[in-house]
């Protein structure tokens, strides 16, 4: 068959090397004596450095995962597991160091900032070199600070939350190594009743060679308020490894509603390998929308833990892998209250030998009277020799419940491309009306504010050679 | 005296090595209904698709003119931009890609500019209402969910909207109520202009009392075994295909 070419993402906006300047960094690899300097620099609490020595003694007791992608080329040693930006972090642009504000300039960041943003925070490999957020918002009591200076300012709150029962050192070996060296990221609160009408953004970029990005994000929505967050990743090629392990914490209080988007862009060279989750209260909702682009390999499946009466979560996600990618995403949804609801939509597209794979897991718990779920996974292949495959796995222990769940998997057909030929498409136009059809679902289900990215995406690999 | 739109000489065709078209000649002039009808497996719808270049087939001997240019190298599309129009038995489903989108994206590919949206959307209801369906369709997925007379009108529309040189109808009563079947039929007489000749691919006669052929040829074999005017048709009926083959072999 005549093999297609469908456009590779163009790179070259993300593809910005700048020169490596830092003011720290570790030597490669992990130990506690690395540990301990990150903590010391940071000039943190007594807790927090001994959490993360606690964290590294599980994070080395625990063996390496042997299911989902494949590990054994990752070199946890070889990896610089703290590297600060030769600066401090500013709260205009204008102050940034030139080079690292052209990055971001050229991702669109401060324009977006100043046409559709709350607030925006700005990591350049571990630190955070930006944050800004409306005076209204403040004036409101919203707190959306860097993680590190929260953990300064508001000690208690983060105490209270900072991977204690949410997502925990113990869930599995990469949370533990993120509980060790996590740096950076985001920390946000909305009081009761308050809504933040325009979202909250957060930008993770990876500058340097051979490092990792151990961002944490911890969002509380408390009662009755409204937030909506954009999480965008990306990082220049080269040729060693970089390491991304990120935590997401998502606290969704009674009545409250977030949704919490990502678009993630990484480098073709980069281990993604994130832990999120969110514990939803009483009518609260969670709508996580994600888009997996980037990354060598990826490991990531947000988990909605509804456990209050009538919580809600969807999750809606396109995962695309092209040659030399290996992406494994899906979502978890835990119903451990009555009348909870859930709803999943993944579309994965598969090309040029790129594998995707969706693993999801739907679990109703014995309390879950009347709880409603669907799950829908969709996987597209665009030659012989991609792959996608899809593991929903659903574990049910109340009978009252209605569940409804399609999983397929397809590759496009030689009587799809003649139909469409006939009418006058060439076989390249007729491929890509083809993907175009199956990701619409979930374009149209995205918020236009939240897509631009997320489309831009789509339409540069599906569209380009329609142009 | 008409000229010749399509010409098709001493053409061969084989599908995975096998050889269904055995040298067939056939000719179509320009504004000409022709009705092919033939036995089951007699390469009526192989015949369909080598005219429209499904790369599955492939062409080993012969030519086929369309215009006076051998089309036999050319691809799909660029055939459907000469005018050429296949209407499928069983069309593909196109999941998120509208009925709408897909006419505008295909029409525009065919004719190489955008029709004006206002024009577009006068055209496709005056189309549509011709083939008695609901506006809703408009925003329908290609295909999808549609019941076989739907499927069938969807084609119908297409080839009303991207208006061929020559249209080729393969099986198109097949699946289709007699009410349907006549709108269908009707349909296809009223947008069939002088320019535009039309293949129909048939089992049966009654498609046939509403779209009156000028030529009947009768396909045995992978061949052109005889041809006639539409009372062939009726003398088919009666005699079944049989006594023509023993006919023709004699």
């Amino acid at each position: 068959m005549k093999k297609t070419i469908v456009n590779d993402i163009d790179f070259s906006r993300y593809n910005i090397k700048n020169e490596v300047r830092y003011s720290y960094k570790t030597e490669k690899g992990l130990s506690k004596k690395i540990v301990e300097e990150i903590s010391e620099r940071k000039n943190e609490p007594k807790w927090m450095r001994d959490f993360r020595l606690k964290s590294l003694e599980i994070y080395e007791s625990k063996p390496m995962p042997t299911w989902g992608v494949d590990l054994s080329e990752l070199d946890i040693n070889s990896i610089v597991a703290y590297l600060s930006p030769d600066t401090k972090m500013k709260n205009s642009w204008d102050e940034v160091p030139e080079d690292i504000r052209n990055t971001f300039e050229k991702l669109g960041i401060p324009e977006a900032e100043k046409k559709a943003l709350s607030g925006v925070g700005a990591q350049y490999d571990s630190e955070v070199v930006y944050h800004s957020i409306k005076d209204n918002l403040a004036k409101q009591g919203v707190i959306f600070e860097d993680m590190d200076t929260a953990l300064k300012k508001y000690p208690d709150i983060i105490k209270e939350h900072f991977m204690t029962k949410n997502v925990t050192p113990n869930d599995h070996k990469f949370a533990a190594l993120h509980g060790a060296i996590w740096s950076g990221g985001t920390f946000v609160y909305v009081p009761e009743n308050v809504k933040v009408e325009v979202p909250l953004q957060a930008y993770f970029r990876m500058n340097a060679p051979g490092t990792g990005q151990f961002e944490h994000t911890l969002i509380i929505a408390d009662r009755g308020s409204e937030v909506r967050f954009i999480e965008g990743c990306s990082a220049p090629q080269y040729a060693v490894s970089n390491l991304h392990a990120g935590c997401v914490e998502l606290f969704v209080k009674e009545g409250a509603r977030l949704i919490y988007s990502t678009i993630e862009n990484w480098s073709k060279n980069t281990y993604n390998l994130n832990t999120k989750r969110a514990l939803v209260d009483k009518d609260g909702v969670i709508e996580w929308i994600s888009g997996s682009f980037g990354s060598h390999k990826t490991m990531l499946y947000p988990c909605s833990v509804l456990r209050g009466k009538g919580a809600k979560s969807e999750y809606t996600g396109v995962t695309f892998a092209a040659k030399g990618q290996h992406l494994d995403t899906g979502s978890k949804m835990i119903h451990l209250a009555p009348y909870t609801s859930s709803k999943v939509l993944s579309k994965s597209i598969s090309k040029d030998g790129g594998i995707t794979n969706y693993r999801g897991l739907l679990k109703i718990g014995p309390n879950a009277e009347g709880a409603k779920a669907s799950v829908q996974c969709e996987g597209l292949m665009i030659d012989e020799i991609s792959r996608s495959d899809t593991m929903p796995i659903i574990e049910v222990l109340n009978d009252n419940v209605d569940i409804g769940h399609e999983a397929k998997v397809g590759r496009i057909s030689d009587e799809q491309i003649f139909y469409l030929m006939t009418r006058g498409l060439s076989e390249d136009e007729a491929r890509s009306m083809i993907v175009r059809g199956f990701v619409e679902p979930v374009a149209k289900s995205l918020p236009l504010e939240y897509a631009v990215e997320l489309n831009r995406l789509i339409k540069l690999e599906l569209e380009g050679t329609i142009g | 005296m008409k000229d010749t739109l399509l010409e098709i000489k001493n053409v061969k065709a084989e599908v995975d090595g096998k050889e269904i078209l055995k040298g067939l000649n056939l000719t179509i002039k320009r504004g000409e209904i022709h009705a092919i009808m033939g036995p089951n497996g007699s390469g009526k719808s192989t015949l369909c698709n080598v005219i429209m270049g499904n790369p599955h087939y492939k062409v080993t001997n012969g030519e086929i003119l369309f215009e006076g240019e051998d089309i036999v190298k050319l691809k799909v599309n660029e055939r459907a931009k000469k005018g050429i129009f296949l209407s499928f038995q069983s069309p593909e489903e196109i999941p998120g890609i509208t009925v709408d989108n897909f006419i505008r994206t295909s029409l525009s590919a065919v004719t190489n500019k955008n029709m004006p949206m206002l024009q577009f959307a006068k055209s496709m209801k005056e189309k549509m209402d011709m083939l008695d369906m609901k506006p809703e369709y408009r925003t329908r997925y290609l295909n999808v969910g549609f019941s076989g007379g739907e499927k069938k009108k969807s084609e119908i529309l297409q080839m009303a909207m991207l208006n061929p040189k020559l249209v080729m109808l393969d099986e198109i009563d097949s699946g289709l109520d007699i009410d349907a079947l006549r709108v269908v039929a009707e349909t296809v007489r009223k947008l069939k202009t002088d320019d535009m000749s039309i293949l129909i691919i048939t089992h049966y006669n009654r498609i046939l009392d509403y779209l009156e052929p000028d030529v009947i040829s009768v396909l045995a074999n992978g061949r052109i075994v005889k041809e006639g005017d539409k009372n062939l048709a009726k003398e088919l009926e009666k005699t079944g295909y049989e006594s023509i083959l023993d006919e023709v072999m004699s």
